[in-house]
C-alpha cells in the first residue's frame, strides 16, 4: 500500500544539522529511525507531517556509552542490538529481558528503544523495564539540550512531553548499585509476537527494596508507588504479597479493548505480580527462572 | 512530488533508480525492481511475508521507505537461491513443508537468519525466528521440522 500522503525526506549528517532542519519545520517534521511505528502510521493517515528526518546517519546516536552507573542509550540502538549485547544482559537484565518480548525479530532489527518511547503507547514493553532502572531521556531541540525522568515523559496514550521540533538522542538508564534481581512479565494473547496486555517489571535489591512497574493498564506506563511503598524495607513472604496484591486495584485504571477485558487484565496483573515479585527475589537469591523465560 | 535518485545493490547487482519520499520498498521491488518474492500481507509488519534482507538482517520492507535503501545492501528470496535451492529449501521441499507458499518467502529467509546467527539453533531460538512470520495453512509444524533438520546436522546436502 502507498502513503497517499506527500512528504520531503532529508538525511542530515551531524546532530546541529538535524536539530535545525527539526526546529526549521516547527514541529511539523516527524524524526525517522527504525520506521516500524511511524510507517504504519504514515500508512494510516494518522501521521502528517511536512517532512520525515531520517537520523540515520548520525553515528553519535549509535552507541551505547557506559559509565559507572549508567548506560547511554543512543538513540539508533535497535532492540536486537540490547538483545545481543552482553553487557545490556549482564547489568541491566530486565530491559534486556523485555528487549525479547517486542514484536517480532524483523521488526526489532529496526525498531529503537527510543522509538519505542516516542511512540508512548500504553503497552510498549520497554517502558516498565526502564522505569525500575530509573531511567532519564536525553533531549535536544531548538532550545538546546535537556534531560526528562522518563517517568515525567509520558503525558497520555501516544503523547509525551516532547516539545515541538525536539529529538530524544539517548535514554540514559541505571545501573542499580546494590546487587539486585529483576524480570520482566509479559502476558499476549499468545506465545509470539503480540502487543502485551499486561506487562508488568520488578526489580528486587539487595536491601529490601523494590521497584515496581507496568504497561497496558493504564494510560501510560507508571511506576506502582503505592505497591513498592508497602514492601520497602520488608522481606517478601506470601502474606506481605497478599497485602500488595490487594493494593493493585489502586494502582492501576485498566481499559477493555480489542485484547482482553478490564476484569482480565486486573485479574492477571494481580496473578503476575505473584509470580514476577517471587521470581525476582528468587533470582536476587541466585535461583529463580532462568533469564528470558516465561513467566507466565 | 520530488523524486530521489537512490542507488542499491539488489541480490548482488547494482541498481539506480528514482523513487518519491514516499515509496514504500516493498512496492518498489514488486513493481519497479521487478522482484516478486516479498508478498504484501498486512502491509503493517505484523505478519512477515514482505520479509528482505537489508544490511545483513532480516526486516519487514513494507515498513521501510525506497529511500532509506539508498546505499543498502538488499537481498530476497531469488538471491538466496541464485545457485539452485539452499539446504533449508530442499528440506522445506522434501517435507512438504508449504501449501499454498504465500509465507514461504519470509519463513526462508528469517529461517535463514536464525541459522546464520545459530548454527546450530534450538528449538527455541527456532521459535523466536519464525514468530511473527504468520502461516495460514500449515500448522507450522513441518515448517518447524524442516528448520530442525537442517539445525541439527540431519539434512542431506
Ligand atoms: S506485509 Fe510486511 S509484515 Fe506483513
Ligand atoms: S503455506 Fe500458506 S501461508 Fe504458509
Amino acid at each position: 500500500m502507498p502513503i497517499a500522503h506527500e512528504f520531503d525526506y532529508h538525511k542530515p549528517k551531524t546532530l546541529p544539522e538535524a536539530v535545525k532542519l527539526l526546529a526549521e519545520y516547527r514541529g511539523k517534521a516527524k524524526p525517522l529511525a527504525g520506521g516500524t511505528d511511524l510507517i504504519v502510521w504514515l500508512k494510516g493517515g494518522l501521521e502528517k507531517p511536512e517532512a520525515v528526518v531520517d537520523i540515520k546517519a548520525l553515528r553519535e546516536l549509535g552507541r551505547i556509552v557506559w559509565k559507572k552507573d549508567e548506560a547511554l542509550i543512543g538513540a539508533l540502538i535497535t532492540f536486537s542490538e540490547l538483545i545481543d549485547n552482553a553487557d545490556v544482559r549482564k547489568k541491566l537484565p530486565v530491559l534486556w529481558e523485555a528487549s525479547r518480548t517486542v514484536a517480532s525479530v524483523g521488526v526489532r532489527n529496526r525498531a529503537t528503544l527510543a522509538g519505542n518511547i516516542c511512540s508512548a503507547v500504553p503497552s510498549l514493553d520497554s517502558a516498565p523495564a526502564l522505569l525500575v532502572y530509573d531511567a532519564v531521556v536525553h533531549l535536544q531541540g531548538p532550545r538546546g539540550k535537556r534531560q526528562m525522568p522518563l517517568k515525567d515523559f509520558f503525558m497520555g496514550p501516544k503523547k509525551t512531553a516532547l516539545a515541538p521540533g525536539e529529538l530524544v538522542t539517548g535514554v540514559a538508564v541505571r545501573i542499580p548499585k546494590k546487587k539486585s534481581g529483576g524480570c520482566y512479565a509479559k502476558l499476549g494473547r499468545y506465545a509470539g509476537e503480540d502487543l502485551a496486555q499486561v506487562g508488568l517489571a520488578v526489580l528486587a535489591l539487595a536491601d529490601n527494596t523494590y521497584r515496581v512497574a507496568h504497561c497496558a493498564v493504564g494510560p501510560v506506563a507508571r511506576r506502582a508507588e503505592k505497591i513498592e511503598g508497602l514492601l520497602n524495607g520488608k522481606r517478601l513472604s506470601d502474606i506481605l504479597l497478599e497485602e500488595a496484591v490487594r493494593l493493585v486495584d489502586k494502582e492501576i485504571s485498566p481499559i477493555s479493548d480489542i485484547r482482553s477485558s478490564k476484569e482480565y487484565r486486573l485479574h492477571m496483573t494481580k496473578v503476575m505480580l505473584r509470580r514476577a515479585l517471587w521470581a525476582a527475589v528468587n533470582r536476587l537469591a541466585g535461583s529463580g527462572p532462568v533469564a528470558g523465560s516465561s513467566l507466565i | 512530488m520530488k523524486n530521489i535518485s537512490i542507488q542499491l545493490k539488489l541480490n548482488g547487482v547494482r541498481r539506480t533508480l528514482e523513487v518519491e519520499p514516499s515509496d514504500v520498498l516493498l512496492d518498489v521491488l514488486r513493481d519497479k525492481l521487478g522482484v516478486k518474492s516479498p508478498k504484501v500481507g498486512c502491509d503493517r509488519g505484523d505478519c512477515g511475508s514482505c520479509t528482505v534482507f537489508m544490511n545483513g538482517k532480516t526486516v519487514r520492507s513494507c515498513l521501510v521507505l525506497a529511500v532509506e535503501a539508498d546505499g543498502a545492501d538488499v537481498v530476497t528470496l531469488e538471491g538466496i537461491s541464485k545457485n539452485g535451492p539452499t539446504r533449508l529449501q530442499k528440506e522445506f521441499v522434501k517435507r512438504n513443508s508449504f501449501q499454498c507458499g504465500f509465507c514461504a518467502p519470509g519463513v526462508i529467509l528469517s529461517a535463514e537468519e536464525a541459522l546464520k546467527k545459530h548454527p546450530r539453533a534450538s528449538d527455541e531460538e527456532i521459535k523466536e525466528h519464525i514468530a511473527g512470520n504468520l502461516c495460514r495453512c500449515t500448522g507450522y509444524k513441518p515448517i518447524l521440522d524442516a528448520i530442525k533438520t537442517v539445525a541439527s546436522g540431519k539434512a542431506s546436502k
